[in-house]
């Protein structure tokens, strides 16, 4: 079947079975590697992206939920206000290490501060939980949205 | 780590071309590159194996180009796997050349075991915390020559004594004219001068970047989604893979039913091997959906019956009997009956996955005559030599790709990986990426051994240790990976924090006995050694400590008299983590000190833990004496990094075997520490001039001890066995 969905700005038509994962679309389909596979079963985090501004897990949404959503990627995030002051934040305090999961950080991040501008360390907790970092970067991860909500 | 490369055979001798350019046991070797301007190639030390019996051949293993466009490129052997090393090693180098950090490229090496050995592994690789300490010297002297060079060359230019000249930011000044040349246009000219013999380092007081924060240079690509990691390869026509391998390892396929996945739509091929089964398809959406249509009949083999307890039990065994010394210092066993006190404890840690991010892959594209890989790896030209020799060609028919890592901390030392993707791709037309889901990266890891130890000590009449022995059976992964470094039953790296203790005790003895579990692959897993032997040595520290009704950290302090830098660094670390001060009822602090990777480092852990038994972790507080620091806030970030990862063992780690098969599967079964369960963590440097020491690793073997001892302190009760069993810790109703 083919589906029509639009990723960050632009329409793509892709010829695929409607239950695909949305990740696999971007990242084999379209090309757009930013956007990582961690376990493929929403529970690290690696595959976020925003759907309508929304942190989703696109490792188990289907290609055939997403309807007109707008799909943003870690690819424009840095194009939106909040991105754009998450991403400054995380060259500030050198948060990645090997970076693997950073763009889902990111992603996370990104609507944490969209969402509740100046988040309490609860409201880090809550938003960032779901996204495992293996190599342990949740110091600077703390620091860096602190430090992009108070910019 | 400690390799002895005396019995590692000779390789990657060339015969030096001039006689300029070589002094007898010469590491450096100076000459035009290939399109003008200065090329130093150097030798790094112990690097070349024979190289010093071979007296005047030279081998090469890094090489630094000043290129007549004003380029300064370094290409260099080591991975980054976000340690920081793409922007530590340029510093050494930018130091010397009197360079802006910015003005020194890198390269990937390319795979070549004669040309780019690490120093301190003896084979091309990035492990065991060693890229700055292999690199310290060698390559602020290649900087050094090469800025002397320079200066040479335009001092003859001006004739001028090279003396009254400066380098500085890329440019040569005549300091009395006023008068100055970029290393660009010197470049040329400096290849007729002169090698210099002994060039002066500087003194640490003079570093300008070493010591300094800079910014790592791979960082922006990493919060973009520009960085292409290995999983990110895309070469034109690339179709993807995944697989099932045998659930029991050792086991292989008896029949498959593969009408289902072949229905699947964008599913393009199955693959049959003889232990596994791939499903090739055009994304892996339709990978997966055919995997799971796949029917697999599976032959376990020999070790369908196989459980960890099993191999627990043999373990076990193993410490009944003498096995190899590894340290003997005075006389332990005379000590020991006759100590005032005697104690005696067991403890055993669990096999270990590694788990990075990213998942294991790797895309091949295997041609009758030539195999092309992308992957990214710890070590290159392991990944050439097996996808060499599972494609039947020669070592030169391999092009490898290196590409950045999702995370490497020991599994990708190893080329398993490559070498089942090109029996993959031996059957595809064109490329394939084999990917592999997290439930296959964890369920055929090749993982942190299990250890058994078993340990007595005895205590004089003020509660001081008078005799300490220590037998441990276990795997040792250097006696696979690198034979010639296992020398009389045991190796440096499985014993590493079992031995050479920073403490003064007079009667020591520690056995190693090797057993290599069946069934089940072992590998380097953020170092092996110290990551369980520091646990150990930690724990029954603090044991001891309490048998002498002590405190913990002024029982260690009465030990290290005679290693004054781990004394400070344990003293800076309790002061700083407010030790001694009360804490809420079921609460604690424990401490762990550790000497490995030739750094000292302390560690106080405060914890908490909740009347249902969980544990959590709220602060933590390190020193570490890692001798110089070339970037403090990569020291820093390794550290945080490592105590993290060091959690996640102690808490939840341990991957077990149910009749052959592993049973953990994703992150759910195997628990990484997350967000909301992450401690605050203060790291303090104590700045020093000694060499500097390695960092990926220690602050994951430390932690540990720290948390269990800490763990005792809130409770009472003394863990003896990793993962953390909170069941035990639960109040009493
Ligand atoms: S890959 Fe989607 S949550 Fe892990
Ligand atoms: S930076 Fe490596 S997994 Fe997060």
């Amino acid at each position: 079947m083919s589906a029509t969905i639009s990723v960050n700005g632009a329409l793509h038509t892709v010829d695929v079975d409607g239950d695909t994962p949305l990740l696999w679309v971007l990242r084999d389909v379209l090309g757009m590697t930013g956007t990582k596979f961690g376990c493929g079963a929403a529970l690290c985090g690696a595959c976020t992206v925003h759907l309508d501004g929304e942190p989703v897990r696109s490792c188990i949404t289907p290609i055939d939920s997403v309807g007109v959503s707008e799909i943003m990627t870690i690819e424009a995030i840095g194009a939106t206000e909040a991105g754009a002051k998450i991403q400054k934040a995380w060259l500030d305090v050198e948060v990645p290490q090997c970076g693997y999961c950073q763009s889902g950080q990111i992603m996370s991040a990104s609507a944490l501060i969209a969402s509740i501008p100046h988040p309490t360390d609860g409201d880090i907790d809550d938003a960032m939980s779901g996204n495992i970092c293996r190599c342990g970067t949740y110091v600077r991860i703390r620091e860096a949205i602190k430090q992009a909500a108070a910019a | 780590m400690i390799i002895d490369h005396r019995t590692s055979e000779a390789s990657g001798r060339i015969q030096p071309t001039s006689a300029n350019a070589l002094t007898r046991r010469s590491f450096l070797q100076a000459g035009a590159a290939a399109g003008g301007g200065l090329l130093l190639s150097l030798s790094l030390p112990f690097a070349v194996r024979g190289a010093e019996a071979a007296g005047t051949t030279f081998a090469p293993n890094a090489f630094l180009r000043i290129t007549p466009e004003g380029q300064v490129v370094l290409t260099m052997p080591y991975v980054e796997m976000g340690q920081g090393t793409y922007t530590s090693i340029p510093m050494l180098i930018a130091e010397e050349l009197e360079l802006e950090l910015s003005q020194v490229q890198l390269e990937h090496a390319p795979p070549n075991e004669e040309l780019y050995v690490n120093p301190l592994l003896g084979v091309q690789a990035t492990g065991n915390s060693n890229a700055i300490r292999g690199a310290w010297q060698p390559l602020r002297q290649a900087g050094a020559t090469a800025r002397t060079m320079l200066v040479a060359a335009a001092a003859k230019g001006w004739n001028v004594d090279a003396a009254s000249c400066r380098a500085r930011s890329g440019e040569v000044f005549h300091e009395p004219t006023g008068r100055r040349l970029k290393y660009a246009e010197l470049a040329a000219h400096a290849t007729g001068m002169p090698i210099p013999v002994n060039v002066a380092l500087k003194e640490p007081k003079d570093f300008r970047l070493i010591g300094t924060p800079a910014k790592r240079l791979d960082t922006p690509a990493k919060v973009n989604g520009t960085a292409v990691y290995g999983i990110d390869a895309r070469p034109p026509g690339v179709k993807i893979a995944t697989l099932a391998q045998s659930p029991v390892f050792g086991g292989r396929v008896k029949s498959v039913d593969d009408a289902a996945a072949k229905a699947v739509n964008g599913v393009r091929q199955i693959v049959r091997l003889n232990d596994a089964v791939a499903v090739v398809a055009d994304h892996m959406g339709a990978a997966k959906k055919g995997l799971e249509a796949l029917v697999i009949d599976w032959d376990d083999g020999q070790y369908e019956g196989l459980s960890t307890e099993a191999i627990l039990g043999e373990l076990e065994e193993a410490t009944l009997y003498p096995g190899a010394v590894a340290q003997s210092v005075g006389d332990a066993d005379s000590a020991l009956p006759s100590a005032h006190t005697q104690l005696e404890a067991t403890y055993h840690v669990p096999f270990l996955a590694h788990a990075p991010m990213e998942p294991m892959n790797c895309t091949v594209h295997a041609r009758s005559d030539a195999v092309e890989i992308w992957v990214g790896t710890q070590a290159i030209t392991r990944v050439q030599a097996a996808a060499a020799a599972t494609a039947g060609v020669l070592l030169e028919q391999v092009t490898v790709h290196n590409h950045l890592i999702g995370g490497g901390f020991g599994r990708r030392l190893e080329a398993d990986g490559a070498a089942r993707a090109v029996e993959i791709a031996k059957h595809v037309d064109g490329p394939v990426k084999v990917v592999w889901t997290r439930e296959e990266d964890i369920q055929h890891d090749m993982y942190r051994p299990m250890f058994f130890d078993r340990l007595s000590a005895g205590l004089d009449a003020k509660g001081m240790p008078a005799a300490w022995k220590n037998r441990f059976a276990g795997s040792s992964i250097i006696a696979r990976w690198l034979p010639p470094a296992f020398n009389n039953g045991f190796d440096h790296d499985t014993t590493e924090g079992a031995i050479d203790l920073a403490y003064d005790l007079p009667n020591f003895h520690v056995e190693f006995t090797r057993v290599e579990p069946p069934g089940i692959p072992t590998a380097f897993w953020r170092s092996v050694g110290p990551s369980h032997n520091v646990f150990v040595t930690e724990s029954f520290m603090d044991e001891l400590a309490a048998a002498a009704k002590q405190d913990p950290v002024a029982y260690r302090l009465a030990l290290l008299e005679k290693t004054p830098r781990a004394k400070a660094v344990l003293a800076l670390a309790a002061e700083k983590a407010g030790w001694g001060q009360t804490l809420p009822e079921r609460s604690g602090r424990g401490v762990s000190i550790q000497h490995a990777f030739a750094s000292y480092m302390a560690q106080v852990a405060e914890v908490e833990v909740a009347k249902g038994g969980t544990v959590r972790v709220k602060r933590v507080v390190c020193a570490v004496d890692c001798g110089t620091v070339v970037n403090p806030d990569t020291v820093k970030a390794q550290i945080q990094s490592g105590i993290m990862f060091g959690i996640t063992a102690a808490l939840y780690g341990q991957i077990t075997l149910k009749n052959g098969r592993v049973e953990q599967a994703n992150f759910d079964s195997y628990q990484i520490l997350r967000m909301d369960e992450a401690p605050e963590v203060e790291v303090h440097i104590v700045q020093n001039s000694e060499s500097p020491g390695g960092l990926g690793e220690a602050g994951t073997s430390a932690i540990v001890p720290a948390v269990t001892n800490a763990i005792y302190a809130a409770t009472g009760k003394r863990l003896r066995q990793l993962p953390v069993d909170s069941a035990a810790l639960r109040e009493p109703q």
